[in-house]
């Protein structure tokens, strides 16, 4: 694994000046996920949202790295077609080196829109890497809810009205969705622990076939903190068992980090402003429903690590 | 040169095999299914080079296109009807990249209520997406349409249909000649991308963000090589055309000369009529036929020159625009012909939809129809609803 000496010597695939938000955390994540894909040739396709229109307003380009986008919905076909062309020109010999593919994905591009590209490339066995910077909501539309907003979260289609305390249902599970398709790797991260994430990307694409990594990415503005919090809240996602870190291969799970004693859930939501209506008087069981939610789901997790370690 | 029997879709599927294009991406769908079935053939007995995608949906059939083709790729797949539709986002993406893919295609009409049989909607309903059109009479035609349209796409990069009736070409068994793999091979070329999202020493960002401040300019730039295609599509037909003995202008006239009427169609319907013409012709009838064959880009000078020398013309139109005005190629020959100082009495007959059979009869009964028009100088209905129940 890279160091984090070496990881600052490598030449950055995506670079500043691009359009994103003060303490973006999708674009730290694709910043991490590239650095630890190092200095191999590696070929970046990527779904429409904040990344792709904060990073590439023409005539200017964040990325030194090819990349391509092609719309919201196909960023797995795209890359499985750019896969499959490289496969036929590499035994045509028109194509000398070894690429690696990554696929980027916002939430919405993977979990709802490209949910069915990105089940077609696994299933064919393409062999790159997908990442989902999941910052749970349509942010580039502003703030809209996707199937990854969390319960409760107040987005502007999921709004906390007088009746409606935000996003009535939970979340959809798209890691368990991914590793239901066997693929060579999957995992969770988040670029907080950002080791984690560079072990983790590097694993991938060792791995023999199609990988994927769910990236919990925060959003300052669709979250509502301050920009200089995105770390912070990042590290608190895992430290209340919010988002899990956990990796996933050849059947058994890892959970990658345990908190000795797991701080209360409302540490998460008190520092985000689509959680302040859970701090109403009248909603305190809205808090306590969501905490053993992430209770129940986290033991699931310790049994099913417990169930397929070796 | 030899000479087979084959359906248009296995005329197609052949074509590809010739073209042995680097990736085909494509999912299976009524009437075309058998392009890419018999193409896998190919792919499973090692008799392609291509790496062949069987992607889940037309949607991600055309988006790894999009994404082979950028990778420098030649790339090929296959879609009828509601796969069109699926497609439709990616049609204007794949143009606006400028990427040369060729999609073999059986026209098929769109559901609501679901039919799996031929008129040109999905085309007809594609046709401002930046792709150039071929519409095919025959299997042969299908066949040779590929390879030149291939030739084309990949001189203008601009990406191609060519499309076939569904049923009555797709599965109808013709004779046809084929070429040597070898003079097919020779006649496209290697192929040389313009671009190539492998090549690792030149970095680019393909498909970025284009606002008010360059958007206008590239499509401007879109449009203007656009109209290139014409030119390069004529030679490529004209040097198939030396290679094959087949030669296919873009605008075909049938026995025009000294007629006095004309019907203006497409596809099977085309050739169907040319019987018609035949017989009206030894009844000493001043009728002839213009076959639309490219209807993107439109071939506006031929087109005009062809039917401005009629005294009426009727439009053959396999689709319908919905808006309550006949069909697209009726709307848009009328508007082609607007400032022609000489110009026929233009008339629409909608015919064909969802599969309905369209007889020796109802072509003889619209050269009637035309004939009296041009001899009264007066139309007495503009658009005909051509062999549906309760209408004349």
């Amino acid at each position: 694994m890279a160091t984090l000496k070496e990881l600052s010597k490598r030449k950055e695939g995506l670079v500043g000046g691009h359009r994103a938000c003060a303490g973006c955390g999708g674009s730290a994540t694709i910043r991490q996920v590239l650095l630890a894909a190092g200095d191999k040739p590696t070929v970046v396709g990527i779904a429409t949202g904040c990344m792709e229109v904060a990073t590439t307003i023409f005539p200017y380009t964040a990325w030194n790295v090819n990349l391509v986008h092609n719309a919201f919905e196909n960023s797995a076909a795209t890359v499985s077609g750019i896969e499959a062309a490289y496969k036929v020109l590499k035994r045509k010999g028109k194509i000398k080196d070894d690429i690696q593919f990554i696929a980027f994905g916002g939430d919405g591009g993977t979990y709802d829109i490209g949910l069915q590209a990105l089940s077609g490339a696994i299933e064919r066995r393409h062999k790159m890497l997908y990442v989902c910077y999941d910052n749970e909501a349509y942010m580039n539309t502003g703030y809209q809810r996707s199937s990854a907003t969390p319960y409760c979260a107040h987005t502007t289609t999921s709004p906390a009205g007088t009746k409606i305390p935000g996003k009535a249902q939970w979340r959809k599970d798209l890691t368990e969705i991914v590793i239901a398709h066997d693929p060579a790797y999957a995992a969770q991260a988040t670029p907080g622990y950002y080791m984690d994430l560079i072990r983790k990307v590097e694993k991938a694409l060792a791995a023999d076939g199609p990988s994927f990594i769910n990236v919990l990415s925060p959003c300052v503005p669709g979250w509502g903190y301050p920009s200089d919090q995105t770390v912070n809240i990042s590290k608190l996602a895992v430290e209340t068992l919010f988002w899990p870190l956990y990796e996933w291969q050849d059947g058994s799970y890892k959970i990658n980090m345990k908190p000795r004693e797991p701080k209360p859930l409302v540490d998460f939501l008190k520092l985000q402003a689509r959680f302040r209506h859970l701090f109403k008087p009248g909603n305190e069981h809205l808090v306590e429903e969501f905490q053993a939610k992430v209770n129940r789901r986290w033991e699931v997790l310790l049994r099913k690590e417990q169930a397929t370690s070796a | 040169m030899k000479t087979v029997a084959k359906t248009g879709n296995e005329a197609m599927a052949y074509a590809m095999k010739q073209i042995n294009p680097d990736v085909v991406a494509a999912y299976p769908i009524t009437p075309a299914t058998e392009v890419v079935q018999i193409f896998s053939n190919y792919v499973a007995d090692g008799e392609v080079d291509t790496e062949f995608v069987a992607v889940e949906s037309e949607h991600s059939a055309l988006s790894a296109c999009v994404g082979a083709s950028i990778a420098g790729g030649r790339v090929m797949t296959s879609t009828s009807s509601q796969g069109l539709a699926l497609m439709h986002e990616i049609l204007y993406i794949a143009a606006g990249n400028r990427l040369p893919i060729v999609i073999a295609l059986v026209n098929r009409s769109l559901s609501a209520p679901i039919n799996i049989h031929c008129d040109h909607s999905d085309t007809m309903g594609s046709r401002e997406a930046g792709w150039m059109h071929l519409y095919c009479a025959n299997s042969q035609e299908a066949y040779d349409s590929l390879i030149i349209a291939l030739k084309t796409a990949e001189a203008t990069a601009v990406p191609a249909i060519v499309s076939t009736d569904a049923f009555i070409l797709s599965h109808a068994m013709e004779r046809l000649e084929v070429l040597e793999y070898s003079d097919v091979q020779n006649f496209i070329g290697e192929y040389k991308p313009r671009f190539s999202a492998l090549d690792l020493e030149n970095p680019k960002t393909y498909g970025p963000l284009d606002l008010q401040d360059y958007f206008f300019e590239h499509k401007r730039a879109q449009i203007d090589d656009f109209s290139k295609v014409l030119d390069a599509y004529d030679k490529a037909a004209k040097d198939y055309a030396e290679l094959s003995g087949r030669y296919y202008p873009a605008v075909e006239e049938y026995k025009t000369e000294g007629a006095e009427v004309a019907i203006f169609a497409a596809g099977s319907t085309a050739d169907t009529a040319k019987e018609v013409v035949d017989d009206l012709r030894e009844q000493g009838r001043k009728v002839g036929l213009v076959r639309m064959r490219m209807w993107r880009p439109l071939p506006v000078e031929q087109i005009k020159a062809t039917l401005g020398k009629f005294k009426a013309v009727a439009v053959m139109d396999r689709s319908d625009t919905m808006a309550d005005f006949g069909g697209p190629v009726f709307l848009e020959t009328r508007g082609m012909l607007y400032d022609s100082e000489e110009k026929p009495l233009i008339t629409d007959y909608v015919y064909g939809l969802g599969g309905r059979n369209i007889e020796l009869t109802d072509i003889a009964r619209v050269y009637d129809d035309i004939e009296q028009v041009a001899n009264t100088g007066k139309i007495e209905k503009l658009i005909t609803y051509l062999g549906v129940r309760g209408e004349k």
